[in-house]
């Protein structure tokens, strides 16, 4: 039976076609390893979803990327009249370019769900230290393709952001201008950036996504996925040396897949043809009118993906005459992630086996992230001056403080075998 | 011939090897991230601008634009200059030691000649455009505001010479590019006398 599960039975001349593949190349083995003898843990929840719907929107991102690509033109004079030209007369434009942008939004939303999960349930301990490191990579190749896609459609939001993050790396000492300049390739955001990040935006970055995510998944292949429970199901194997609580990924997860899949879709639909912008979120107001270097939108914010990250740039004052400080902080909170692992010296993976502490300090994180992406979207006024510099200061003491509350938080004992 | 490998020779030819090939890599990436700079076009396109101040009337001002840039050129009143050292204790950099200007410029007017303000119009904290708030007692930004200019983006507030106020956002007082006066009524924005930058 496990012999060939991709010929159907009784259909004869394709299951020779498929023994003269295998022959020349692993069809049927790389079919059997990634899917049909891929034990996972029976006990996935809807957590479990997020994985698989980012793989979707990648999917999905790059089929309507390469679509808007044959109609629009990366040049300053160009680029907001032909993105105008895809939404008014291009067959079925509208849809290809809503899709997009709110593919863009959808991205985020499930990789932070994603690492989120991660997070729930340990599953960046070990041994799974080295697939958190490379889903870190990930998620910043997703934030530099989202940053130079957001440049493209050359509306003044678009000029704005784009204006404000590449001057943050002119706050480095001594190199400053001169990284800004080569960045740009001009004194200032113009044709030739648009053009530069285009190039970035549509064939550099994709490959480089694309390259991680497959790294990603042998990564999560070779070690096992993880679960609810946080513990090892390889340490319990039957007769048939398949662990007593995994099943087959395909047709057990597929199929479930295929459901989240479902629900992902209604709910994506519902944005794309009835919100596409969503409130100013996903597509801002101030991107409706082209890229005016000299008039800055009355308030810029970036995207909401990334308000978290802005928030806690602007909580840090400037001092000795510089504002790298920020900078440096903003970069510093996505840098921590990759300690993660490493910071982590609880006994127990899963929030089920977890002591009161850590259940608290994750909650509690989970909401100082979403407070600091809704301070970021505000004007710098207060109260959210304030609630940027105490969601900044949470941030960091629940990544620096891990090592030592995880160690006196109290926990309960794992189960031997994954709870149904 | 011997049978037997030659391990250190192996080694010292491997490592050889290699570093001769990292070296050429590094050589290759030359013209990658050399291309990177601005190109013989972008440069020629940012070469300076000549503006006629001849019209501009005392008190108004003048927006250009020199390398995507707005510069700001503010024919500034003798109220105006007055103003300049009544408010000086509120500012971060008055002496413009931390600050962005030829040298020429490094002074309380920050202006070759006092009488015209040459800024880019661009904060000094993240990029936006401030903006021009020459009355006293704005009603924005209270009765005792000076005049001068202020940043919508984040709340940075300049003086009439651009500069930086004490506990604002913005570090430095606004950049002063280089310019120099042809004549008596125009500016040439983006040359440092003689010399184009």
């Amino acid at each position: 039976m496990a012999a060939n599960t991709v010929a159907p039975a009784g259909a004869g001349w394709l299951r020779s076609f498929g023994a003269w593949i295998d022959e020349r190349f692993p069809m049927t083995k790389l079919w059997n390893e990634h899917l049909a003898e891929y034990y996972a843990p029976k006990n996935f929840n809807t957590w479990y979803y997020y994985g698989s719907l980012a793989l979707l929107v990648l999917v999905l991102q790059i089929g309507t990327g390469i679509w808007l690509t044959m109609s629009y033109k990366p040049s300053a004079a160009e680029a907001f009249g032909s993105v105008e030209y895809i939404m008014r007369d291009v067959e079925w434009g509208w849809l290809l370019r809503y899709l997009h942008s709110t593919g863009g939004s959808a991205f985020f939303i499930v990789v932070y769900l994603h690492m989120f999960r991660a997070m729930l349930y340990g599953s960046y301990r070990k041994p799974r230290e080295l697939l958190w490191i490379i889903g870190v990579l990930i998620y910043l190749a997703l934030m530099a393709e989202a940053f130079f896609g957001y440049l493209l459609p050359w509306g003044n939001m678009s000029y704005w952001g784009a204006q404000v993050i590449v001057s943050l790396f002119g706050t480095f000492p001594l190199v400053g201008d001169a990284l800004v300049e080569w960045i740009r390739g001009d004194y200032f955001i113009s044709d030739i950036t648009l053009n530069r990040f285009f190039a970035l935006h549509v064939a550099a970055l994709p490959l480089v996504l694309v390259f991680l995510v497959v790294v990603h998944i042998l990564a999560l292949h070779e070690v096992g996925s993880n679960n609810p429970d946080g513990i090892e199901i390889k340490k319990n194997k039957g007769p048939d040396g398949h662990p007593l609580d995994g099943i087959p990924f395909h047709p057990y997860y597929t199929v479930k897949d295929l459901f989240g899949v479902g629900v992902f879709l209604l709910l994506f639909a519902a944005v794309v043809f009835f919100a596409p912008d969503l409130g100013g979120l996903f597509l801002e107001a101030a991107n409706f009118e082209p890229a005016n270097p000299l008039l800055t939108p009355p308030h810029i914010a970036p995207v909401w993906y990334f308000t978290p990250f802005y928030a806690m740039l602007r909580a840090v004052p400037a001092f000795a005459g510089t504002q790298v400080w920020g900078v440096l902080v903003m970069f510093a909170a996505i840098a921590l992630l990759f300690f993660l692992p490493w910071l982590d010296r609880a006994p127990v993976k899963s929030i089920r086996y977890r002591g009161p502490i850590y259940k608290v300090a994750l909650m509690l994180f989970a909401l100082a992230f979403i407070m600091l992406g809704y301070c970021g979207l505000m004007p710098a006024v207060q109260p959210f001056k304030t609630l940027s510099v105490v969601g900044t200061i949470y941030y960091f003491a629940f990544f620096l403080l891990m090592p030592w509350y995880t160690r006196i938080d109290s926990h309960k004992p794992e189960p031997g075998r994954v709870r149904s | 011939m011997s049978e037997q490998v030659d391990r250190g020779r192996r080694q010292l030819l491997t490592a050889a090897t290699s570093l001769t090939g990292a070296v050429g890599v590094g050589f290759a990436a030359v013209p990658f991230l050399a291309s990177w700079q601005p190109s013989a076009r972008a440069r020629a396109l940012g070469a300076p601008v000549e503006i006629d101040i001849s019209k501009l009337e005392p008190g108004a001002m003048l927006k250009v634009e020199w390398r995507g840039k707005p510069v700001w050129v503010v024919r500034r009143t003798p109220a105006m200059l007055e103003a300049l050292e009544a408010g000086i204790e509120r500012l971060a950099d008055p002496g413009s030691e931390q600050s962005r200007q030829p040298d020429y410029a490094k002074n309380p007017a920050r202006a070759v000649n006092p009488e015209y303000l040459v800024v880019l119009g661009v904060c000094t904290h993240l990029g936006c455009a401030p903006t021009s708030r020459f009355e006293r007692g704005d009603a924005e930004l209270g009765a005792d505001w000076p005049g001068g200019f202020y940043c919508p983006c984040h709340g940075s507030k300049f003086d009439l010479a651009g500069r930086v106020w004490r506990g604002v956002p913005a570090p430095t007082n606004l950049e002063v590019p280089p310019y120099a006066f042809a004549g008596t009524d125009r500016i040439l924005i983006g040359a440092d006398g003689e010399r184009a930058v």
